[in-house]
């Protein structure tokens, strides 16, 4: 019996084919990830004023809600805001190739000085970062202080039945297991808040791996970004991690209660982070850059932060600078009622206050922009 | 003493040298002389673009091959809130990755290929010859996404136990089994690299002249000995079918991240995280603001291709000292 090698076929072909295949998907789903509706629309007589916005991407689904319900008021302003990051955010306002940055955390003293003009922060709303985890048979919420957080991320307190978690949840079966703590490995602004915190509530934290956007984890297991973590701590039983609060809201994930600096467990919620901005005006500097972290407060969640955006006080062109402005002034006023739908918390009365007032500071040729 | 050479001359020999048609064509044909320095423009432009790719990044590593020189290819610290950074997890984690990708993958590629050319009735080897390719065209996100909720629990649960029982007392199966590490990271690279070196092979292998086989079954073999000529005959395209897949394990990206644990550290055990050299850039580029931080992930990015390049240059010595001296064998 003679086999049948089929060596005739045109395979070489096929194979360039799905390679050719291959490369179109990559493409077009690298490209999803982009607002498909990027192309210019030329407005009627050309007098459409284009602003374009960068940064942060925890702020991203209400900013790009926040400009949709802004252009139907005002069709003749056209705003992009493209979500690629804090960082990207705070380089592209310095090297002013946007009309405005975007960034969770403040910008750093340094990072201002190397910007070509004076920035202004113009706080928008609040987010949380929550605890959560994978625990078999805990039905109810844990609690934790804030030295046994750290000590978790530190690998310090290794098991779940460890005396100082159990001290924090009497009555909760916890298992006599190992924790495996899981963090975010992509550089964010969430690792910043949640960072800045453990610095704030533990020296060894502090001095070790220190707070900011990434940092050297003494234990655990790196997620990319907050799915990344969320879906580790999901599949993997034993795990903590930490995700932004919207994250959880929307994914229903269990979230732990935090003691905060008054001494009483808080559950992350949208009012719990207002009010931990609240709790913190009186050291609250004027140009708003602050970490409203560890507040004090009865009902202050103590992991919250503010989310910016970023302007010069000082535009170029009177018209964009003007349409800036508005949107701005917009923003912080009317565009606060779609935060909470969103599951961002809006800004307290008084930062409204405050903010309105840089706003009205921002100027061009010299004029202000909004009559104060 | 030397005689200025006639004018005539000089004009004549300066009419050829100058004739673009006869520099580029032995013929003088135009057609042909446009044709090839199209061919050589089109092979230059990748030269150019490698260099200009190696020029940029080293450029832009500047700060970071001054500030810790030699030391960043040796040093495991990788803090970016100290600025303290080296690279070896990193250059660990992917070669390790890649090879625990190949060394599953090959045989099973391989399988695949001969089965298809040699073995499948036509009807079945078309659909699985179309499955497979499929297979190739799955964006990596999708393969890291679906490593996250089913090959790592499927893996904690069923695989990394009974592989800890029975090889625990090798180092390389210790630790807490999570189902995330350097061992989920190698097989989901070896699923991703099985399309493209099975594909290649198969191609190979079907470019094997039918004249090998008639001859070594006219010879009383069995078909696993003709197996065994065929893939002889198809060796040095086979070894390029590898290269190629190595060559998309160590740089791909977020289907590794999503696995691997993102943990710079160098462990012999396989059940614990690691990292790669794409992933960390992949992960801390965007929010990297600070200039030494960001020159280290560009210096990075310069070590991902030289580490490609040896690799590579290794593979292909390889080859070459296998192969030498036979002749007549089927490339890819």
């Amino acid at each position: 019996m003679f086999p049948t090698p089929q060596t005739t076929r045109r395979s070489g072909s096929r194979a360039i084919y799905a390679v050719l295949l291959a490369v179109a998907l990559a493409f077009a789903s690298g490209c999803s990830g982009e607002r498909a509706d990027n192309t210019a629309t030329p407005g009627a007589g050309g007098e459409t004023i284009r602003l374009q916005g960068a940064g942060a991407t925890f702020p991203n689904p209400l900013y790009q809600k926040w400009l949709s319900e802004h252009g139907k008021l005002n069709p003749q302003v056209r705003i992009d805001y493209q979500s690629i990051g804090s960082g990207g955010g705070i380089q592209q306002i310095q090297s002013q190739t946007v009309d405005f940055g975007a960034s969770d955390a403040p910008m750093s003293d340094e990072d201002l000085k190397k910007a070509p003009g004076a920035i202004l922060h113009i706080p928008t709303v609040l987010g949380a970062v929550v605890i959560t985890y994978n625990l078999e048979g805990v039905a109810e919420p844990l609690r934790f202080s804030p030295d046994v957080v750290a000590d978790i991320f530190l690998g310090r307190v290794k098991r779940w039945d460890d005396a100082r978690i159990k001290a924090d949840n009497p009555g909760v079966a916890l298992p006599a297991t190992d924790i495996s703590v899981v963090h975010r490995s992509d550089g964010s602004g969430t690792t910043a808040v949640f960072t800045d915190y453990l610095a704030k509530v533990s020296p060894e934290w502090k001095a070790s791996p220190g707070a900011g956007k990434s940092v050297d984890w003494p234990v655990g297991i790196g997620g990319k970004g907050n799915e990344g973590v969320s879906g580790q701590v999901k599949k993997t039983p034993n795990t903590i991690g930490y995700v932004e609060l919207v994250y959880a809201v929307q994914t229903k994930l269990p979230v732990a209660l935090v003691k905060n600096k008054s001494g009483n467990f808080v559950a992350p919620s949208l009012d719990a982070v207002t009010a931990a901005a609240a709790e913190m005006l009186a050291t609250t500097p004027p140009d708003l850059r602050v970490s409203i972290t560890d507040a004090a407060g009865a009902t202050a969640y103590p992991i919250s932060s503010y989310t910016y955006i970023l302007v010069y006080k000082e535009q170029k062109d009177a018209a964009k600078g003007k349409a800036l402005v508005d949107f701005l002034w917009w923003s912080i006023h009317d565009g606060e009622r779609f935060a909470r739908d969103l599951q961002y918390s809006p800004l307290p009365a008084e930062i409204v206050e405050k903010a309105s007032a840089i706003i009205n500071s921002i100027t061009a040729g010299g004029k202000t922009l909004r009559g104060a | 003493m030397p005689t200025l050479p006639t004018p005539t001359s000089a004009y004549g020999a300066r009419v050829r040298a100058w004739d673009w048609r006869r520099a580029l064509s032995p013929t003088g044909n135009t057609g042909d002389a446009v044709f090839r320095a199209a061919l050589f423009g089109c092979a230059l432009l990748v030269l150019l673009l490698v260099g200009a790719m190696i020029a940029a990044m080293a450029s832009n590593a500047r700060l970071s091959l001054r500030e810790f020189g030699f030391g960043f290819l040796t040093s495991s610290e990788w803090n970016p809130v100290s600025g303290q950074f080296g690279a070896l997890p990193f250059i660990y984690g992917t070669i390790v990755s890649s090879l625990l990708a190949l060394v599953i993958s090959v045989p099973i590629s391989l399988g695949v290929a001969v089965f298809l050319v040699e073995q499948a009735p036509r009807r079945l080897s078309r659909p699985i010859t179309f499955l497979v390719e499929l297979l190739a065209a799955i964006p990596s996100v999708v393969y890291g996404l679906w490593g996250i909720f089913v090959l790592a629990p499927l893996l904690r649960q069923y695989v990394e136990p009974p592989l800890q029982k029975w090889l625990g007392w090798t180092p390389f199966f210790q630790g807490t089994i999570t189902g995330i590490g350097l061992f989920t990271g190698g097989i989901i690279l070896a699923i991703m690299i099985t399309p493209i070196i099975s594909a290649v092979v198969r191609d190979v292998l079907a470019a094997v002249p039918v004249t090998q086989r008639e001859a070594a079954l006219a010879l009383g073999a069995t078909r696993w000995e003709t197996t065994r000529v065929v893939l002889a005959n198809g060796g040095p395209g086979i070894a390029g079918a590898i290269i190629l897949g190595l060559g998309r394990a160590i740089g791909e990206t977020m289907a590794v991240t999503m696995v691997i644990g993102n943990r710079a550290q160098i462990s012999a055990s396989l059940f614990e995280p690691s990292y790669t050299i794409a992933s960390v850039i992949a992960n801390e580029f965007t929010e990297a603001t600070e200039a030494i931080y960001l020159s280290a992930l560009v210096e990075l990015g310069l070590i991902l291709f030289l580490v490609t390049f040896i690799i590579n240059a290794a593979a292909r010595l390889l080859v070459w000292s296998v192969t030498r001296g036979t002749s007549g064998t089927a490339r890819a």
